[in-house]
């Protein structure tokens, strides 16, 4: 299969490049290993203004249905295991095949950081994605009662969800510091960046934050005041100064061991209490999922604002290898609505490349929506996203002088 | 026991799909055309898909989108498939994560000092 341009991912990122590839009259094709179209956007659903649902199936199944309409080639239930360039053509290797292209758009998306807690490989613990998929997606319930481990702003969302759904969630609470959960252990840190999540629904958190958190000293008034209990937001307790310690049960979760934390975050002896689940789901924070470009040869910089170890690429999402694009979480941890926007923009870059009559000026207002988009989003994961994006331009611009000098 | 949401207050009624019936460890199951495997194992109650190879330790889904290879059963005889990514259709025969012989281990046990 040559002369087409393929995309690795049909998330957000994946399907509006090809849409709008396609709407160009570029043919393109499209590998993903999951069983359906829409990546991580199909487990999406939360209420952006009073009675107004981002329903990430419905939107995934718009862009599913537009994409076919254009006749973009989807290879589902196809998993790439490697990527080299031979001869100046990226060869893409898969479980169906070896697929070649000059135009290569990694559209991988993000993990999910796990935290080793002790019983967490029971059958009943798992990621707070994985119960998100199981409710939202698959329509089965994770379980009938579960504890949430790590309090963010993507497991106060799909706590929402589980709470929809009618899946009772005992308790957001906080993992038991060690040396891999590092702050988010940490009561104080945790609160710190709850501060951010303002945008969300309307939560008695944010009002304790808004009113006490004005100052370092304020906030440690805040945690050494706040409820032991937690303060509960959607009916569901959020407790930061709690910790589970171990997960228990003998061939499955049967419950967890919380005990009160200190400011610091460590354990008050004697205070370990047991409480009942049937599911628990550990929430470490989204990752950018970039094996493929790592093995392509892309440079890594680590920039914590955008989630970890991100592939070095520009604002019109040029990797410094030639024909090799990146667009989506895997250029930093946003929302789908950012993805969407910097798959648009990735697009347009390889239609301006194979001479299409696209122009500069598109590529620049594609570039100032992904902006736009990026300053109006509902859920930020990172405060300081913008900050970490800036970084990355600079080190882009660095790199480049460096090369040409 | 998990459940289906069959009624959804915001995605609504769960739409009908097609029973399929499968065999997971000698026994016989019902899942919906296409859905995962994991997810039609959970609607049935069963959350453990194998063991540690070594320890025998019982492991379930963890990330559920592929990711992680915790989930990974013998399906139509092909060793470590996702269940997690692996549609169910029917008559599909699937076997879960056994414990490995672990000789090199059981023989220093009985002879080393």
């Amino acid at each position: 299969m040559k002369n087409k341009v393929i995309i690795i991912g049909a998330g957000p990122a994946g399907l509006s490049a090809a849409i709008t590839l396609a709407e160009k009259n570029i043919a393109v094709l499209v590998i993903d290993e999951y069983l359906y179209a829409g990546g991580r956007l199909l487990g999406q659903l939360y209420e952006e203004s009073p009675g107004k649902w981002w329903n990430g199936i419905a939107v995934s199944k718009r862009l599913f249905e537009r994409a076919k309409a254009l006749n973009v080639e989807l290879l589902l239930q196809t998993s790439v295991s490697d990527l080299e360039k031979i001869e100046q053509e990226w060869t893409v290797h898969t479980n169906k095949g070896v697929f070649r292209t000059r135009q290569l758009l990694l559209a991988t998306g993000a993990a999910e950081s796990p935290f080793p807690i002790p019983g967490w490989t029971l059958p009943g613990v798992m990621s707070v994605g994985a119960a998100q998929v199981m409710t939202n997606v698959h329509r089965v319930k994770p379980g009938k009662r579960g504890v949430i481990i790590g309090v963010n702003v993507l497991s106060s969302a799909i706590a929402m969800e589980l709470q929809i759904a009618s899946v009772q969630v005992a308790a957001i609470t906080l993992p038991a510091t060690n040396l891999l959960t590092e702050d988010s252990g940490n009561p104080l840190e945790v609160m710190n960046s709850l501060l951010h999540v303002s945008q969300m629904a309307p939560s008695p958190l944010v009002k304790i934050g808004s009113k006490f958190m004005k100052n370092e000293f304020m906030k440690k008034l805040g945690i050494t005041f706040y409820p032991k209990n937690g303060v509960k937001m959607w009916d569901i307790p959020i407790m930061l100064r709690k910790a589970v310690v171990e997960i228990v049960g003998k061939d499955q979760v049967e419950g967890v061991v919380i005990a009160t934390v200190n400011t610091d975050g460590s354990i008050v002896l004697g205070s370990e209490k047991r409480i009942k689940a049937d599911f628990v789901c550990i929430a470490g924070g989204l990752y950018p999922l970039a094996e493929l470009a790592s093995l392509a040869g892309c440079p890594f910089h680590y920039i914590e604002q955008l989630g970890g170890f991100i592939p070095l690429h520009n604002e019109q999402m040029e990797t410094n290898l030639e024909g090799l694009h990146v667009a989506g979480n895997i250029t930093g941890i946003e929302g789908a609505k950012v993805a969407l926007a910097q798959g648009k923009v990735a697009a347009l870059t390889i239609a301006y490349k194979l001479n299409t009559g696209t122009t500069k000026q598109e590529i620049q207002r594609a570039i100032e929506d992904v902006e736009t988009t990026r300053a109006n989003a509902h859920i930020q994961f990172h405060p300081e996203v913008l900050a970490g994006r800036q970084q990355l331009k600079k080190i882009w611009t660095e790199s480049f002088l460096k090369v040409t000098k | 026991m998990t459940e289906r949401i069959m009624n959804h207050p915001v995605l609504g009624v769960l739409p009908s799909k097609d029973k399929v019936s499968f065999i997971f460890d000698d026994q016989e199951y019902e899942g919906y055309k296409g859905e995962s495997l994991a997810a039609a194992l959970l609607a049935n109650g069963i959350r453990t898909l194998r063991v540690h190879e070594e320890t025998g330790q019982p492991r379930g889904i963890y990330c559920n989108i592929g990711h992680c290879f915790e989930c990974r059963v013998n399906v139509n005889g092909l060793e470590g498939e996702r269940a997690c990514i692996t549609p169910v259709s029917d008559g599909i025969v699937v076997k879960s994560g056994k414990t490995l012989p672990t000789s090199v281990r059981d023989w220093r046990k009985n002879n080393e000092k």
